[in-house]
């Protein structure tokens, strides 16, 4: 079973054109900054948006396609949604929120909440089946959602930022409990999240979405190793730059400033990625090799765990990830006047 | 130092809060306690509490049919001239009900707008316990509506979308998702739009009249009481509506009472 889309929906300040292709098994994760489209995309594939062209086809059934009057309704199309904050019905206990999908398909009372009692034993909450909504935990509604989304046995699930409403620590158990959950589910899984460890834990495959766009597809890996846009950079912790190189393995950098790499380099638009913990800092000038070193000025020290993460404004600004031993060397502070180095060989580029 | 409380204004408040006060002092001194049942059980004023009855709970019961999706369109669909039905839905509210009951009486009257033809299919509304029922709807669904439309102006849309994303058509996610939602305001407002039909007085005597049994309802019975034979009929049975408002207080405090 296959779920293709070719979405356009066009909003009054805002354009989505993102198309996907998920085969059953497979979970998709669409990354991106807010206002990228991703919740938007959800909701045109569960019907809760209509499309304004393109098509949506889930194994040979079209679900929306505006060109031709098709147009499938959300209750009728065969996907469950785990929405951003859960939203558990609040006047209904845990049990008949799972009971609710087949009630609505015509179960009747007894059966549907057997059946939903039974889903609820899955995710380990069946004694909870009394609590209302507010009763139950971050974790257990998050739980209740996806078992609410399951028990119709959609074709497709989609999840919107299931994790994001969680505190850290309860984050990383009910994230391995969904792993777990995703991993019995045969159908089709899109997973909407911002956080890079959920998608590269939870996806075989990441879209990254930017101003409505596809900005970039390919495997967790792939997507944070090779970045193309700043935000996966940042959340990836590396340093991006775009630039144009020359086919002396130069690449002169948009922001100003060129940078050498040691590998073979395509001439044309190109994206090179330093990590900052290749990025080193000195009080003078280095010594020695004299590519890949440029002036600048500390604007910002901040501590990460036994490291700390300086931003250095320069051409390129870089930030660099250095230990605390080198902070008090150099004596990093606030407006240090430093020379940044960064050896050919840490100098990663790929064709933009 | 604390600071003092000033006397000025306290003084003030003190007037003002007895100006709600002294009359019903007035009301609970004057009550004939001891001929209380005779007033009661006398035919008039009992078909005066059983007309009221009815006709304020058919009254609530029009309000919910038609002002509940009055409510929804108004909350929900966006339409050309949505402002224009808010200020008609809110004017019985500030209209004198007695300008109401007139214009009822050239809208549904024997020779009104709809009344003629209303008339020649045999549906006569001046003057009948038909007619009073319509005069407090009238005057009392607007409580109903404003209530119910602000309360599906603020519910979670989104819980909507996650009912019908689990296989809800329109009609099920509204009875099971969107009226239990304002569940609260629902019965608050149908409970305000009752107490306001059962002490209907101006358009209801105008439109309707006051004949006894057919359209005199407990206000109507009051003011002909005290007027005229039995002003301890009046103030036994104004004693009956004052409890009953006092219930409603009581019954939607958490709504009305608690400032947040």
């Amino acid at each position: 079973m296959t779920l293709t889309a070719q979405i356009h929906v066009a909003l009054e300040q805002f354009t989505l054109d993102a198309e996907l292709s998920v085969a059953s098994g497979q979970t998709i994760a669409l990354v991106g900054p807010n206002g990228a489209g991703k919740t938007t995309m959800l909701h045109a594939i569960a019907g809760l948006r209509a499309l304004t062209s393109g098509r949506i086809e889930l194994d040979g059934v079209v679900l929306d396609e505006p060109s031709r009057g098709v147009y499938v309704p959300p209750e009728r199309r065969p996907v469950g949604v785990v929405f951003q904050d859960n939203l558990l019905f609040p006047h209904l206990s845990a049990v008949d929120n799972v009971a609710y999908g087949l009630r609505a398909r015509g179960i009747g009372r007894s059966q549907a909440r057997t059946t939903a009692t039974g889903w609820l034993e899955r995710v380990g909450l069946e004694r909870h089946a009394a609590a209302r909504p507010h009763q139950l935990s971050g974790g257990q509604a998050q739980r209740v959602a996806l078992a609410r989304a399951l028990a119709t046995e959609p074709a497709v699930l989609l999840l919107d930022e299931p994790l994001a409403a969680l505190d850290a620590t309860t984050r990383n158990e009910v994230r391995r409990d969904l792993r777990r959950h995703l991993s019995t589910f045969a159908g089709v899984r899109v997973l909407i999240t911002h956080d890079p460890i959920d998608a590269a834990v939870l996806a075989d495959h990441v879209i990254v979405l930017d101003d409505g766009e596809v900005a970039q597809t390919g495997s967790p890996e792939e997507i944070t190793r090779h970045p193309r846009t700043r935000w996966v950079a940042d959340l990836a912790g590396t340093n991006l730059f775009g630039g144009v190189a020359s086919a002396d393995r130069h690449v002169a950098l948009d922001e100003g400033g060129v940078l050498v790499s040691a590998d073979e380099v395509t001439p044309g638009r190109v994206f090179a990625v330093v990590h900052p913990r290749a990025v080193a800092i000195h009080r003078s000038r280095p010594e020695g090799s004299p590519r890949n070193t440029w002036p600048g000025r500390v604007t910002a020290v901040e501590r990460l765990g036994d490291r700390f993460r300086v931003q250095i404004d320069g051409q390129p600004s870089i930030v660099a990830e250095v230990t605390s031993g080198a902070v008090q060397e150099v004596g990093l502070t606030d407006g240090a006047d430093v020379w940044v180095a960064v050896k050919a060989t840490e100098i990663d580029v790929y064709p933009a | 130092m604390p600071d003092r409380v000033p006397l000025v204004p306290v003084v003030i408040a003190a007037i003002g809060a007895a100006l709600f006060a002294l009359p019903l002092a007035g009301l609970l001194w004057r009550a004939p306690w001891a001929s209380a049942w005779d007033v009661l059980g006398t035919e008039a004023s009992r078909d005066a509490l059983r007309l009221s009855l009815v006709t304020s709970l058919s009254a609530t019961g029009i309000a919910i049919v038609l002002g509940v999706p009055l409510a929804w369109v108004q909350a929900r669909v966006e339409y050309p001239g949505k402002r224009l039905v808010r200020a008609l839905t809110i004017l019985p509210m500030v209209l004198p009900p007695v300008v109401g009951g007139v214009a009822l009486l050239l809208a549904l009257g024997r020779r009104g707008l709809v009344g003629g033809p209303l008339d020649s299919i045999g549906v006569h509304l001046p003057f009948t316990t038909a007619g009073a029922v319509v005069a407090e709807t009238f005057v009392a669904m607007p409580f109903l509506v404003l209530t119910l439309e602000a309360a599906f102006r603020s519910s979670d849309l989104r819980l909507e979308d996650a009912a019908r994303s689990l296989g809800a058509g329109r009609l099920r996610v509204f009875r099971t998702i969107t009226l239990p939602m304002v569940r609260p305001s629902f019965i608050a407002g149908a409970v305000l739009c009752w107490a306001r039909a059962l002490g209907e007085f101006g358009a209801t005597i105008t439109f309707a009249g006051n004949l006894q049994g057919t359209t005199q309802t407990l206000p109507l019975f009051v003011y002909i009481k005290l007027e005229g034979s039995s002003p301890d009929a009046a103030i036994i049975l104004s004693l009956v509506l004052l409890a009953v408002s006092l219930v409603v207080l009581v019954s939607l405090r958490d709504h009305w009472l608690v400032l947040r």
